[in-house]
């Protein structure tokens, strides 16, 4: 018996107490709603989840947008319209930042848009290599998984803290430097390097679990595929160019449409690690969304709420697109 | 057992250098492969070592710079005669020998000491560049003890609150989350695109941009002050169902077709060949929600405000006020609440590994 | 469903009827538990009840942060515990319980005259006494004296300014090999003291941003002193937006001959600090304006939903009697707010002799504060005004802005807000 079988063996009988007492009931539903409505069946929880806790907030989101005052009630609120928009959209020239009258929410779209395909190439470029490491045949597998995936497991600020702590100027890195008898460097206060750190913390808390994933991906690619490359000794990068990446394709796309959303939503981390500094080089859309929302007294939630639904409408485009390109490629 | 695995590691430093699970010779890529791997080790571990280590330091020895690696405190010793406990030092003296000496008092760059073995010898005063405090390593397990005062008797109510939320969602996750996946990748039916756009829409809203109304939705259903009203908001991540979509997808139709012909019904389909099959998925599913269930901070701050309710994230959340960071508090609080994950994790890694080995169809 | 619902509230209205007399005299306060909160006001608590058998007051301890974001979403759905001690005083404002019926008012006007204001959320016109301030914190510099007594540098005397301070530090940084002069937390609040002395409005009479020559002073002054490394870049250089960042542990590990942060720093200095070098906290350092620090600090508040006021108040008041309120300050080691207790002073029988001085050089500042910082202080749109402070102060350090458009923004970003809070 195979690890796996074993599994699905273990997982079967956990399941099949109540499971014996649901089929019969199920089966009587189908009968009585037809095989066509089963699907909806299946959908309706987690679709009624969805629309209660994750829509119906979007909805009255969009009702802030259009509404004024720090009322946390939407039948409290009054109506403005469209100024919220406005103000966001008020600029002399979109090219330059401080000529809008909201000149940070420019400022973190600008970041936005280097941070994220900076960030989403160095993850996925990283959590791949990784996962075509740890796929080898090598010694301490587990172990190395564990290593990577561990980070993952710690809290937003708690990754922060560790970081900005071992980044500061009299952190443990500059203490390693100095004992080298190298000058300290002051890692954050730096545009440049801030930019980096944000880029490095980020990528370092969350890559593993995107090489868990491609790890799965590579792991389903059949071996015999590779024994009949070794026969035609093809070189490893031909192996890896015509063979895995285009096997890898799916999983690649999983993780490369996660790996975007979230790094668009980049948040927690850096506002501890950077607090979107040195003066704001590294403040991203979500924190800008944060501050004017919550983090100010009074709450602006319809200026927040109006910049979230701009930024949500520029991700559903860019997902559609996504979509419909894998698609089109996949029927090709 | 013991002989078996005797037997194996017999050259195993050997083959553990080679690099190689079995005989044959170090190629480039092994070396690369194994230097990244530590290198990996190092990046990715290092810091959370250091957290850990630095979790049992005494607030004076976290604010030290250049930081040692191992918590240091300086020795304290009873001197005759005084009421509270000394620091002692090593003070090299004017002809150049070392002695130890208790510190009385500091007045600018001058100490008044005392030597603990012999304190009717009177006070010495020592320039303070002669003097350096005698340290030993010293694990301040009171970070611990101190953070678990501060929680109290209720500490094991926290944990059953965190364990109940973390379990309860997970568990209605992985059901709801892996029936709309079956829904969505194996039908064909009327309005599927728009349901799979209304549950992926919704990857792109960020939590903290939604947190007031979901608020607002919680309290409406009563459930504030309510396990439940951490539990429901959460259970039906749209990641859940796109990963288990994706994955099922590869499981081919004709193990339904034939079912059917079987006169199973849907629901046996699903729960009997589908979910079984997709166990590599539904493991990475569960260990997203666990992790995320039991390290949620912001809805359980809004939604849970009495303390019968509370999670262990918040009890342990006391590490801050408007001015203050407590360093030390907030390590050990990190190191507490990751214990369980670790081990969850060490526990479930066999079945994730093994699981995910099996996703290759045979 | 919904007679199903009404059958469950039918239900519950029987609970809560059959239960209302055991409840009918029991309030829940919350706090947190650093300083003037739950566990140092236990003791009193419990003697209350000691005293007025029947009567229960729940002292509930819930994370700083609860109160920071939990707090108000709770109580603008109508919910949320009978009473609380907060720090944003004007914010919640529109939630408090005007206490005037349940307690002594005269006790009250008299102890915290300028204080209570605070919590009016800037009506001028109001007498409400709206809850009870518990500590005052004051902004303040501590300065290392071991290493003035290395250089050889005399430390300035009360009435020193700024820049006296900012030149006799430079000069203990140069002669001893000390990294910076000169810190200060970066904090919008630590910088309207700054701002304050060197004659910045910062709010009207009429609850109006104000962005003047001595804010424009004082913002150059500060950048300057970037510039020129007698302040270093990590704290207001290298963090934006309205993050709160201390770096307290470059004073600890005299790293930095002055530091300016504020009198919650107290207790850590005396455990941390102990022997290794002298130090001292100093007056408040002058401007062109005035000598000034700001004040801040809690304040024990009820709510209007609360069903007991009468039990809340009674409370609160017990609290508030001059032996009880100083018998929690000393177990807090904070400074009061109630202006007997400033007058008569009190003892702190559990803190080291430095920390005694240093507290009784704290309270020598409330005197002299600037009628500005007390009013600053009670605006409703005070964190709007910090943030857009720090904010906008950190662009400037790293050549984002210049002055005059951080003085623009500055005065920008306050009147959106206020604009976005009105609704117009």
């Amino acid at each position: 018996m195979s690890a796996s079988s074993r599994i699905a063996h273990a997982t079967g009988s956990v399941f099949a107490l109540p499971a014996r007492a649901v089929e019969p009931l199920m089966a009587g539903l189908q009968r009585l709603i037809g095989i066509k409505r089963m699907p909806w069946f299946f959908l309706l929880p987690n679709l009624a989840a969805v629309i209660l806790f994750s829509l119906l907030p979007v909805f009255v989101n969009i009702y802030y947008s259009f509404t004024g005052s720090d009322r946390l009630y939407p039948s409290e609120r009054p109506f403005i319209g469209t100024y919220n928009y406005e103000t966001l959209l008020d600029c002399g020239n979109y090219l330059d930042p401080s000529t809008c009258s909201r000149d940070l929410f420019w400022r973190a779209l600008g970041n936005s848009l280097v941070f994220v395909p900076t960030q989403v190439a160095a993850m996925i470029g990283i959590a791949l290599l990784t996962a075509i490491c740890l796929n080898g045949d090598i010694r301490g597998r587990g172990f190395f998984r564990g290593v990577f995936f561990f980070p993952v497991m710690l809290s937003p600020v708690v990754v922060a803290l560790t970081w900005q702590w071992i980044l500061q100027r009299t952190g443990v890195l500059n203490g390693m430097l100095t004992s080298l008898g190298l000058d300290p460097v002051n890692w954050l206060v730096h545009a440049n390097s801030a930019f980096f750190w944000s880029v490095f913390v980020t990528v370092w808390a969350h890559m593993g679990f995107y090489t868990i994933i491609l790890l799965a991906g590579l792991q389903a690619i059949p071996r015999d595929v590779y024994e009949a490359a070794k026969m035609d000794s093809a070189n490893h990068w031909r192996v890896f160019t015509r063979i895995t990446l285009p096997l890898l394709r799916p999983v690649l796309l999983v993780v490369f449409i996660l790996a975007v959303i979230r790094s668009v939503q980049t948040f927690d981390e850096l506002y501890v690690l950077t607090g979107g500094g040195p003066g704001s080089a590294t403040l991203l859309m979500v924190q800008y969304i944060y501050e004017i929302g919550f983090a100010i007294q009074p709450r602006n939630f319809g200026l927040a709420a109006a910049a979230s639904l701009l930024l949500g409408v520029v991700l559903l485009v860019f997902t559609l697109v996504q979509l419909r390109v894998s698609k089109g490629s996949n029927n090709g | 057992m013991a002989d078996l695995s005797l037997a194996r590691s017999e050259g195993g430093v050997r083959a553990l250098l080679l690099g190689r699970r079995g005989r044959g010779k170090v190629t480039l890529s092994d070396i690369l492969t194994y230097g990244y791997l530590l290198l990996g080790v190092l990046v990715m571990f290092a810091p959370v070592a250091w957290v850990v280590l630095s979790s049992f330091k005494t607030p004076a020895a976290l604010q030290e710079f250049p930081p040692t690696l191992l918590p240091y405190s300086t020795e304290q010793v009873v001197v005759e005669g005084f009421d509270q406990t000394l620091p002692l030092f090593n003070v090299t003296t004017e002809s150049g020998e070392v002695v130890q000496l208790a510190q009385i008092r500091r007045v600018g760059l001058n100490a008044q000491m005392i030597d603990p073995a012999n304190p009717q010898a009177g006070r010495i005063t020592v320039p303070v560049a002669n003097a350096a405090p005698v340290r030993k390593v010293h694990f301040a397990v009171e970070n611990y003890s101190q953070l678990l005062s501060s929680s109290g008797s209720d500490i094991w109510r926290f944990v059953f609150n965190s364990l109940f939320i973390t379990v309860a969602a997970t568990v209605i996750t992985l059901i709801m989350n892996s029936m709309a996946a079956f829904a969505l990748s194996k039908y064909r039916f009327r309005g599927e695109g728009l349901a799979l756009v209304a549950i992926l829409s919704t990857l792109m809203i960020p939590a903290t941009v939604v947190l007031v109304p979901t608020y607002l939705i919680v309290a409406q259903l009563g459930l504030v002050n309510n396990l439940w009203g951490v539990i429901l908001p959460t259970v039906a991540t749209p990641t859940g169902v796109f990963l288990l979509r994706q994955y099922m997808l590869t499981i081919p139709d004709e193990l339904i077709e034939a079912a059917r012909m079987d006169h199973a019904s849907e629901w046996r389909i699903f729960w009997r060949i589908i979910l079984p099959l997709s166990s590599p998925a539904l493991a990475v599913v569960a260990i997203f929600s666990i992790l995320s269930r039991w390290n949620d901070f912001l809805l359980p701050l809004v939604v849970l405000n009495r303390r019968e309710v509370f999670t262990l994230q918040l009890a342990l959340a006391s590490y801050q006020d408007e001015n203050v960071v407590r360093y030390e508090q907030l390590l050990a609080m990190t190191t507490l609440t990751a214990l369980p994950l670790a081990f969850a994790f060490i526990f479930l890694q066999r079945y994730i590994t093994s699981g995910i080995a099996s996703t290759g169809i045979k | 469903m919904q007679r199903f619902r009404l059958r469950l509230s039918c239900a519950l209205g029987a609970l809560v009827l059959a239960s209302s007399p055991v409840l009918a005299q029991q309030i829940t306060v919350v706090c947190d538990d650093l300083g003037f909160g739950c566990n140092t006001m236990q003791p009193i608590a419990d003697r209350f009840m000691e005293e007025n058998p029947g009567k229960t007051v729940n002292l509930e301890v819930v994370p700083y942060q609860s109160m920071l974001e939990s707090l108000p979403v709770q109580l603008a759905s109508g919910q949320g515990p009978d009473a609380a001690i907060v720090t944003d005083l004007g914010g919640l404002s529109r939630y408090y319980l005007d206490l005037t019926p349940y307690v002594d008012p005269d006790l009250f006007n008299s102890n915290f005259e300028r204080t209570l204001q605070w919590l009016r959320g800037g009506d001028a016109t109001s007498t409400a006494i709206n809850g009870m301030p518990t500590s005052l914190t004051v902004n303040g510099g501590y300065v290392n004296l071991t290493l003035f007594e290395q250089a050889g540098v005399a430390v300035p005397e009360e009435g020193a300014t700024w820049e006296e301070w900012a030149e006799a530090t430079r000069q203990v940084a140069e002669a001893t090999g000390t990294d910076f002069a000169m810190e200060m937390d970066r904090s919008g609040h630590r910088f309207a003291s700054l701002a304050i002395s060197y004659g910045a409005e910062l709010v009207d009479e009429a609850g109006n941003p104000v962005v003047d020559d001595g804010l424009r002073a004082a913002i150059e002054q500060f950048v300057a002193w970037h510039q020129d490394g007698t302040m270093p870049m990590d704290l207001w250089g290298a963090v934006g937006g309205a993050t709160h960042r201390e770096l307290f542990s470059d004073f600890l590990n005299a790293n930095t001959v002055l530091y300016f942060g504020g009198s919650w720093t107290l207790s850590q200095m005396d455990q941390e600090v102990g022997d290794l070098f002298d130090w001292k906290v100093i007056p408040a350092p002058c401007g062109p304006s005035s000598c000034t620090v700001m004040p801040g600090g809690g304040a024990l508040v009820a709510f209007q939903h609360t069903a007991q006021p009468e039990l809340v108040g009674e409370f609160i008041n017990y609290l508030a009697e001059p032996q009880n309120l100083s018998e929690v300050l000393a177990a807090a080691v904070e400074i009061p707010a109630a202006s007997s207790l400033i007058e008569s002073g009190i003892e702190y029988p559990g803190s080291s002799e430095r920390t005694q001085e240093a507290l009784s050089t704290f309270i020598a500042q409330i005197p002299k504060m600037a009628p500005a910082a007390y009013r600053f202080q009670g605006w409703r749109y005070q964190r709007a005004m910090m943030n857009a402070l720090t904010t906008r102060i950190s662009q400037v350090l790293n050549g984002e802005l210049e002055v005059d458009g951080a003085m623009d923004r500055i005065k920008q970003d306050v009147n959106l807000a206020i604009e976005a809070a009105k609704a117009q």
